[in-house]
């Protein structure tokens, strides 16, 4: 989803369709603003609230793309609105923002994301597994030791910011709506980071394929394409998922052999609720 | 201020105003050019090897030789009993899927552009999607037909028992390593070869399957290439032998 660089966009006159309304209704509400070098989406969504439309809503936090707070779609991409140029944008044409259409609208660019969070509440988290040897995997002041090469590969989904602009692209919550059925690829991120620890005890792969309902991704790489923090969340998360829960119950050769991943890992409790929206 | 009408959630929806659409074109038009002439040439089952002043060049798609090396005979296509192996790889790969879900079935086309309306979304849960969990079956025996590839391609430089080199033998050899970086890039043998473990550094195995894992990674890294290189690849090297062997034109080639 690259674009290239408008050079030929000098500061100026520029219109932005901004989707006004709530969850009953609404619409692209235009707006003209003069234009500065190096403005973002946001400078230019938080100049109109400021001059024009003090009523909109925006949420936005750091400004930096660390906080996961301003994302929306930007001329029909889920993208950071702090991270946007508008002169990465063609000038030539008005730019639409409008809302994450994945989750409930409160109002304008602002949209309830608790679901992730009631989803995010349903994963057992890190529990050390009961028989960590001392002196290699926990040292006497009870801190964990943990060999770089393992923390590698786990450190790249530690990068999430929670901006869930992967669960608002993925097809499967955003035009099918099976939020009660799929966790998204944010979430399979993190069941992946846990499943992937060395020194975790607990085996969701059960919660990874029922609940979470991993069969349902059909590996599009969306999520990836929009990650702004460039997470091979399908690659290096919802694959090796995938290709875990295969071993567990489609692989006839590790069938044969008794070779079951997770052995000796203990069952998660029982889950609480199925996140709905 | 002005107000702007918002197009429905129709199939192909969306804001976007790039070309989204010529990716899943392109796919279904390669896709569908392959496999039609795959077929064919599997039911017609001639001209597959290059057999004249002592050559033996075996078509990639006719492999292994099943009439040459166990006289198999059989007026039925018979290369299918080998093509299902390669292409059951191809049609349950990870690369592969996304690009047939994004084009043939429109879920989604692209990203951020409404799909096709379905009654209930399954996914790969479900009969018969499901069966892209087999991929790694389908991998262990795609190793087999890379093995009998390298054999082919190195007994083709062999003409009546010389050396020798030719147009033929250096297409040959492009196309079995193209296929081999395929396949070893393939994301169920990345698992197999150490994504697998929960642990890389515990034991000297773990540790040995680790640097087989990151290596593996870089050949994954570009999969999605490796999948088209490979396919143009078999296809061209078909299409070489069939007009080679059909004496459209010789190929040049020298015996030392």
């Amino acid at each position: 989803m690259s674009e290239t660089i408008d050079l030929a966009h000098a500061p100026g006159p520029r219109k932005l369709q901004i989707w006004r309304g709530d969850l009953t209704s609404g619409e692209l509400v235009e707006y003209e603003l003069e234009t500065e070098p190096g403005m973002v989406v946001l400078d230019a969504v938080l100049e109109i609230q400021r001059s024009q439309a003090p009523d909109l809503a925006v949420r936005w936090n750091c400004k930096a793309a660390k906080c996961g707070s301003c994302s929306a779609e930007v001329n029909g991409r889920p993208r950071l609105m702090c991270k946007t140029r508008l002169d990465h944008l063609p000038a030539d044409e008005p730019i639409t923002v409008e809302p994450m259409r994945a989750f409930p609208l409160i109002r304008d660019l602002v949209t309830d994301v608790s679901w992730n969070y009631r989803v995010n509440k349903q994963i057992t988290p890190f529990t050390p597994r009961e028989s960590l040897k001392p002196g290699v995997e926990v040292n006497e002041k009870g801190e964990f030791l943990i060999d770089q090469a393992d923390t590698d590969r786990m450190s790249e989904f530690r990068k999430c910011i929670e901006c869930f602009m992967c669960q608002d692209v993925c097809h499967i919550l955003r035009d099918h709506r099976l939020h009660d059925r799929y966790y998204g690829p944010r979430f399979m991120m993190r069941m992946a980071s846990l499943d992937m620890h060395p020194l975790d005890g607990v085996d969701r792969l059960d919660q990874i394929a029922d609940e979470g309902g991993i069969g349902l991704c059909n590996i599009t790489k969306c999520c990836t394409e929009v990650c702004p923090e460039g997470i091979h969340i399908t690659d290096n998360a919802i694959i090796p998922m995938k290709e875990r829960v295969v071993d567990q119950r489609h692989d006839p050769l590790l069938k044969l052999l008794h070779r079951t991943p997770n052995k000796g890992r203990r069952k998660p409790p029982p889950r609480t609720e199925t996140p709905t929206l | 201020m002005t107000t702007v009408a918002t197009p429905p959630r129709r199939l192909g929806a969306t804001m976007r105003r790039d070309r989204w659409w010529v990716q899943p074109v392109l796919v279904v038009t390669s896709l569908t050019l392959f496999g039609v002439y795959t077929i064919i040439h599997a039911i017609v089952s001639n001209y597959y090897a290059i057999t004249a002043g002592g050559a033996h060049l075996q078509s990639p798609m006719f492999s292994p030789d099943l009439p040459g090396i166990i006289q198999f005979h059989t007026s039925l296509p018979w290369a299918f009993l080998v093509l299902w192996a390669p292409l059951g790889l191809r049609s349950t790969c990870y690369y592969y899927r996304k690009s047939y879900y994004r084009s043939f079935f429109l879920a989604p086309p692209s990203c951020a552009v409404a799909g096709a309306a379905r009654r209930k979304y399954t996914g790969e849960t479900k009969f018969p999607l499901v069966l892209n969990n087999m991929h790694r079956v389908f991998f262990y025996f795609a190793v087999i037909v890379i093995g009998f590839l390298w054999y082919d391609a190195i007994r083709g430089l062999f003409y009546h028992g010389s050396f020798g080199i030719g147009v033929g033998n250096a297409i040959m050899f492009v196309n079995v390593f193209c296929l081999s970086a395929f396949t070893f890039g393939c994301n169920s043998w990345r698992h197999l070869i150490g994504g697998k473990l929960n642990c890389f550094s515990c034991t000297p195995a773990a540790q040995t399957r680790h640097n087989a894992w990151k290596r593996v990674s870089i050949l994954n890294g570009r999969h999605m290439q490796w999948a088209w290189i490979s396919m143009f690849t078999v296809w061209g090297t078909d299409l070489y032998i069939w007009l080679v062997s059909s004496g459209a034109f010789s190929d040049p080639h020298h015996v030392f």
